[in-house]
């Protein structure tokens, strides 16, 4: 994979297609969009997320040319767009309830924009067929709107934007009624036509796992403001807030007080703590013999001119360990073995009588504040015996939710806090030993969390 | 048997108050002027049984459809009836379609305050209104007197008593069976429609031209016609509004009615004002089912 990685947003060379600059708009003395500033790079397939009214619409109408920013401006391509009228601008938006002419058909609706621009009869004939099959509609080319279902009509509409093959495509939820699997399927074929056109996307969705899936970066949107943009992956993986950590995807939400954690690792959870190895990366300095060793230059001058007065130099790279443990003895040694805990970060009190939970990769900056530790389901493992993990947590199941491929257990902790553990079905429901009301141990490692500042 | 309750309803009513009285009409359309009570004859004798029947059928004929034809007043009467009908079914769309469209554009708390307005003159009767126009529209009248005053004018024009006042008369009195059926085509019409035509590439006119205008074709095919058909047998506006130059069918038939007393040819004169009226009326209907069916 020698190809570079698509990320224009990190070169400060690049030149951004639409640039959004402190751009406030107000409906009277409501404030839809907020100070927003913003850039979306050209072939870009970039996603706002975000509740319902935040003003996601309310973005892609003011790029379309339907609203005029109440304060600041709107850049495409360098060049100030507030005042162009929608049918200059190279720009087309599927709306969200579709708008399809319900007095021209199937076939009309996708030609409208290629009719506009004066196209001759055959490009257009062609072009609509091409939109047609792409869309699988060229059954119902001469349907009218009212004769096709929901999930065809959003698909005319879709095709109908896409057919004169914008510089920017506006997509308000543009794959909401469909079903996952034909829904999977347009946005594979949503990208591959990003990938051949050179289009840049700009869509709404409130489907989390579509945005992760199409786009290149993500902006979750609350009221009227950007909390975050960035990759879908560093979105879920490190969101900066409780809220987008909280929107975005499932998360256990765990709050209490951070407290910097001095470089040795005491606060280890295990009841008999033995500074025992866990690990050969973690040791090697602790179980060598404390031995001087030659630099490069001495080894030479052993080599070639002391050997035969001194003999063979002992092997450096064949350190004097202890032996290596039997099978047996891991085995036993494992649940008092101190699990591997990176140094630093924070420690956080989260209830009384519990061990503080470890975020290794927690910003020691946020020492004595209160935060909240995100974790994600999936992280946490779940098992009826004690894991061998920095993190532990003790509670009783109280729902299961059987999702297919994959479980969720609700526990219930000792103190009441429910949360979250997602685990993958590898066995048959039969096979499997946790069920309700049992007691069970949840695991994860010091970095498995994020700890972000608590804003309530 | 609930349901064909429920046909039978509207069917009784149309047979009680539009076929029943119809066939009274061409019933007297095919008898002869009679000096008798009432003035034609044959009548029909029940008391004599079949034979009373076949006696009165065999009296019927044609003969004054026949002498609609030899006189030119009548086919002239038609004519001028419709070109006055049309012409101003045209101006009231002209009229009417920038005031419905303005009224299904303004906000919409504004809407049942235009659209009462709109109602407004429907509360005083219709010969009161017609006849403030004579008042406006006289030589000494409200308007002349404003134009000579302001020195628009400097002669009084000659309004009243023209085709020119039937037109006024015949607009002002069906405009707002033009504006109601376009604007509620044009309030259903969902704006996005205009934003996706311009976002495609339309202008504003043409967004108009095809869009609006496709969309509220309904209504304006319901408000030609809600403002033709009556306006063809119009009786009371060129009388009061127009000249005796002014043909209108409605006139003829008043004439042959109530001057002339030849109950038998008015009616004729009415039938074949029917038969007229029955094909727009007819492709009316056509449109309409068609609009239904196309779930409009
Ligand atoms: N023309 C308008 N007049 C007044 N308020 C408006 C107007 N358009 C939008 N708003 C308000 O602006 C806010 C943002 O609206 P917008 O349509 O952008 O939301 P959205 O993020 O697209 O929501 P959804 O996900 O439900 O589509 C909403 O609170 C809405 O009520
Ligand atoms: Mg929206």
């Amino acid at each position: 994979m020698a190809e570079p990685v698509f990320a224009p947003w990190t070169d400060p060379e690049a030149k951004p297609l639409i640039q959004f600059r402190n751009v406030t708009k107000r409906f009277g003395d409501f404030t839809a969009i907020d100070d927003l500033t913003l850039d979306i790079y050209e072939r870009e397939f970039f996603a706002l997320l975000g509740p319902s009214g935040c003003g996601k619409t309310t973005m892609m109408r003011m790029l379309a040319g339907f609203e005029t920013p109440t304060e600041g401006h709107i850049l495409l391509n360098g060049q100030q767009i507030d005042t162009v009228p929608p049918n200059k601008r190279a720009v087309n938006m599927m709306f969200q309830s579709y708008a399809l002419f319900p007095h021209l058909t199937v076939f009309d609706n996708i030609a409208f924009g290629l009719r506009r621009e004066g196209k001759d009869k055959d490009f257009i004939q062609a072009r609509v067929d091409e939109m047609l099959r792409l869309t699988r509609l060229s059954k119902f080319a001469k349907r009218k709107p009212h004769q096709i279902s929901g999930g065809q009509r959003q698909r005319v509409a879709l095709a109908r934007s896409l057919a004169k093959a914008p510089k920017l495509l506006l997509l308000d939820e543009p794959l909401g009624a469909l079903d996952k699997k034909l829904r999977e399927e347009t946005q594979f074929e949503l990208m591959d036509i990003q990938e051949k056109t050179g289009t840049t996307f700009v869509i709404v969705t409130h489907d989390q796992e579509e945005a992760m899936t199409v786009a290149s970066r993500v902006a979750v949107m609350d009221e009227g403001r950007i909390v975050q943009v960035a990759t879908p992956d560093v979105i879920y993986e490190a969101p900066n807030s409780v809220y987008v950590a909280d929107f975005i995807g499932d998360v256990n939400l765990i709050r209490g007080v951070a407290k910097a954690r001095t470089a040795a690792p005491q606060a280890t959870p295990a009841p008999k703590p033995v500074p025992e190895p866990a690990t050969e990366a973690a040791q090697p300095a602790l179980n060598r013999d404390p031995r001087p060793e030659p630099n490069a230059m001495g080894a030479w001058l052993h080599d070639n001119l002391l050997k035969p007065i001194l003999g063979e130099r002992p092997e450096d790279d064949a350190p004097k360990a202890l032996p290596a443990p039997s099978p047996e003895e891991t085995a036993k040694a494992k649940p008092a073995a101190a699990p591997d805990i990176p140094e630093g970060g924070l420690s956080i009190d989260w209830v009384d009588g519990q061990p503080a939970l470890i975020a290794a990769n927690g910003d020691a900056a946020l020492d004595g504040k209160k935060v909240v530790l995100a974790l994600r389901p999936e992280k946490l493992s779940i098992g009826k015996d004690r894991p061998d993990a920095p993190n532990v947590l003790r509670g009783k199941v109280i729902d299961i939710g059987y999702l297919g491929n994959i479980s969720t257990y609700h526990v219930e902790l000792t103190d009441g806090t429910k949360v979250k553990a997602q685990v993958a079905n590898t066995r048959r429901i039969s096979r499997r030993n946790i069920t309700w009301e049992d007691d069970v141990w949840l695991g994860f490692t010091a970095t498995a969390g994020i700890v972000l500042e608590d804003e309530a | 048997m609930r349901r064909f309750t429920l046909i039978a309803i509207p069917y009784l009513w149309l047979l009680a108050l539009f076929l029943v009285p119809f066939l009274i009409v061409v019933k007297i359309s095919l008898s002869d002027v009679a000096i008798a009570r009432p003035p034609y004859m044959p009548q029909l004798d029940l008391s004599e049984g079949w034979a009373g029947l076949k006696a009165f059928f065999s009296e019927l004929d044609f003969e004054n459809f026949a002498f609609l034809t030899t006189d030119e007043l009548y086919w002239k009467s038609y004519l001028s009836s419709l070109r006055i009908a049309l012409i101003s079914t045209l101006l009231a769309l002209v009229i009417g379609y920038p005031i419905a469209y303005g009224m299904a554009r303004a906000p919409d708390e504004w809407r049942p305050t235009l659209l009462m307005l709109v109602i407004l003159p429907f509360w005083t009767s219709f010969l009161i209104r017609v006849y403030a126009w004579k008042v406006i529209l006289a030589g000494d009248g409200v308007l002349n007197s404003v134009l000579v005053a302001t020195g628009i004018i400097s002669e009084p024009l000659q309004i009243l008593n023209t085709n020119t006042a039937v037109f006024i008369g015949i607009v002002y009195t069906y405009l707002p069976f033009m504006i109601l059926p376009i604007y509620s085509a044009l309030e259903k019409m969902d704006d996005s429609l205009l934003e996706a035509a311009e976002d495609l590439g339309a202008s504003r006119l043409s967004a108009f031209w095809m869009i609006t205008i496709p969309l509220s074709k309904g209504g304006i095919i319901a408000g030609c016609f809600l403002v033709f058909i009556p306006s063809v047998g119009e009786f009371v506006i060129p009388e009061l509004l127009g000249g005796s130059g002014t043909l209108m069918i409605g006139r003829v038939l008043w004439q042959e009615f109530f001057n002339n007393l030849d109950w038998p040819l008015a009616s004729a004169v009415a039938v074949v004002l029917l038969a007229i009226l029955v094909i727009p009326i007819m492709i009316f209907q056509r449109s309409e089912d068609r609009a239904r069916e196309r779930g409009e």
